[in-house]
């Protein structure tokens, strides 16, 4: 009779389990939101000097504090490049989820930069899968430096002027790793050296690998399509760096051979080379604050 | 000791026909829309969220009871928080929903309308963490509709749900929840 009873007792158990699961199995058909965006593909929204996939969100802005210190290679005289700073300082504003404008000052050229970022396709994962996120980014910048020579006085607004275009498409592979290509075309009105061309196509790679929840490697790479014959004193522009998120900040450390900070300088007139020591220490500070109402009092 | 298994099979097929019937029979109610709002609260900064989007299953005739919410479904104020809510703290992507799986510890008469002090055992799971929890709430059965209400908290340690020292925000160790579900008859 004991055997009787445990089977009596598994069987009861076995039954009760059965209804419990049936109806947790059933809500799972109530679920509305089987296709849900893939977030976080990249912490910020740069990678290191170019742009990420991702954009401000709606009623929420990004204070931006960029640095990049003189090279490495400038001596102890120069401290190793710290006695010299540049600087990028930026407010970057979400109109919705998925379009955002900002304008920036650099210290380099004294160029104001004006742009527009909308996130076009989303990654999902889910009932329906899209396997990539795609970004379009528009840009303008001016400079406004004083004129240095008799030539540059005579130079008009317009030709102050240069425009960036690119199509920004990455794929958060895993939880940890991240990848992104960057076609970009950059049309400058007048380019800063006679035998440079307006035009300008460039490719740019870039990606991150998680470390921990809150750190993460980054390296980018922008191939430049620069004419070889016009012998121009320029490089590709090429980063390594660290991000550390810490809630509400994202501090963004990085070792690049580009002073500038925006896409014209960086991916145009990056004159450092890796192999030479023409090596700029850098770091970009992100504080995001919400301005949605219902925040006020829930500020990170 | 053949005896024994001829009777166990009898037992189970008498078992499984009664749970069926007790199943089909039971009056069940649900909801796609339940709403589950929690809250840190500490002296420094006050964290909210919102899940609109909770579902929710009652059998009356067993008087059992399944939630599930997926963690993605929480909307903060500050985006940013929300991220984080999601990438570092609850790790959505690994651990998607929060469930709870029990039985109503009273015996309700849900055919009767008012307002009853009732409360829930079972499994409560969060980032993938299970435990077994009786949560006190309030049913009340109005017009062919029924409403739960409840306030519980929950611990993060618990639920093995991290908080870093580096962080600057501060986040109570202890996690209001305040979670109300109307619930109207369920075709299935």
């Amino acid at each position: 009779m004991k055997a009787l009873r445990h089977a009596i007792i598994l069987l009861f158990a076995v039954t009760s389990l059965h209804a419990q699961n049936d109806l947790l199995g059933e809500l799972n058909k109530l679920d509305s939101n089987t296709t849900m965006p893939v977030q976080a593909t990249f912490k910020s929204t740069r990678i290191i000097n170019g742009h990420s996939v991702e954009t401000v969100k709606k009623n929420h802005m990004d204070f931006r504090i960029s640095h990049r210190f003189g090279r490495l290679n400038s001596g102890s005289y120069q401290l190793y490049g710290l006695d010299q700073a540049t600087l990028r300082l930026g407010f970057e504003y979400g109109i919705s989820d998925d379009l955002m404008i900002g304008v920036g000052r650099s210290t380099e050229q004294k160029a104001f930069d004006f742009f527009g970022k909308y996130r076009l396709i989303k990654q999902t994962t889910g009932a329906r899968q899209i396997p990539l996120s795609v970004t379009l980014f528009g840009s303008a910048a001016i400079r406004t430096l004083r004129p240095v020579s008799e030539d540059e006085a005579t130079r008009s607004f317009k030709n102050k002027l240069t425009y960036v275009y690119q199509a920004l498409i990455a794929r958060k592979f895993s939880e940890r790793l991240s990848l992104q290509i960057t076609p970009t075309y950059l049309y400058r009105n007048l380019p800063e050296l006679a035998g440079d061309k307006r035009g300008l196509f460039s490719v740019g790679l870039g990606g991150r690998l998680k470390l921990s929840k809150r750190v993460s490697v980054n390296a980018e790479y922008f191939w430049a399509a620069h004419d070889k014959d016009a012998n121009l004193p320029y490089h590709d522009s090429m980063a390594f760096g660290v991000d550390i998120d810490t809630g509400g900040h994202v501090f963004q450390l990085h070792f690049t051979n580009s002073l500038g900070m925006i896409e014209k300088q960086f991916i145009g007139e990056t004159t450092g080379s890796w192999g030479k020591g023409d090596v700029h220490y850098g770091f970009n500070i992100s504080r995001t604050f919400s301005f949605d109402k219902k925040s006020k009092r829930a500020q990170y | 000791m053949r005896h024994h298994i001829v009777l166990s099979v009898i037992l189970l097929i008498t078992l499984a026909g009664v749970s069926g019937t007790v199943f089909a029979q039971g009056g069940m109610f649900a909801t796609a829309g339940g709403n589950t709002r929690f809250s840190s609260e500490t002296p420094m900064e006050n964290i909210y969220a919102e899940n609109k989007k909770t579902q929710v299953l009652l059998n009356t005739g067993t008087a059992e009871i399944a939630i599930r919410m997926n963690m993605r479904d929480f909307v903060f104020p500050n985006k940013l928080m929300q991220e984080h809510f999601n990438e570092n703290y609850i790790e959505s992507d690994k651990y998607s929903t929060a469930t709870f799986s029990g039985k109503l510890d009273q015996r309700i008469d849900f055919t009767k309308d008012g307002t009853y002090d009732a409360s829930a055992t079972g499994s409560f799971t969060v980032h993938g963490v299970s435990k077994n929890r009786t949560i006190k709430g309030k049913l009340k059965v109005e017009g062919g509709k029924m409403v739960i209400s409840s306030d519980f908290e929950v611990t993060l340690v618990d639920h093995k749900i991290d908080v870093p020292q580096i962080v600057f925000v501060k986040i109570a160790q202890s996690i209001k929840v305040k979670v109300e579900y109307i619930l109207s008859p369920y075709k299935k």
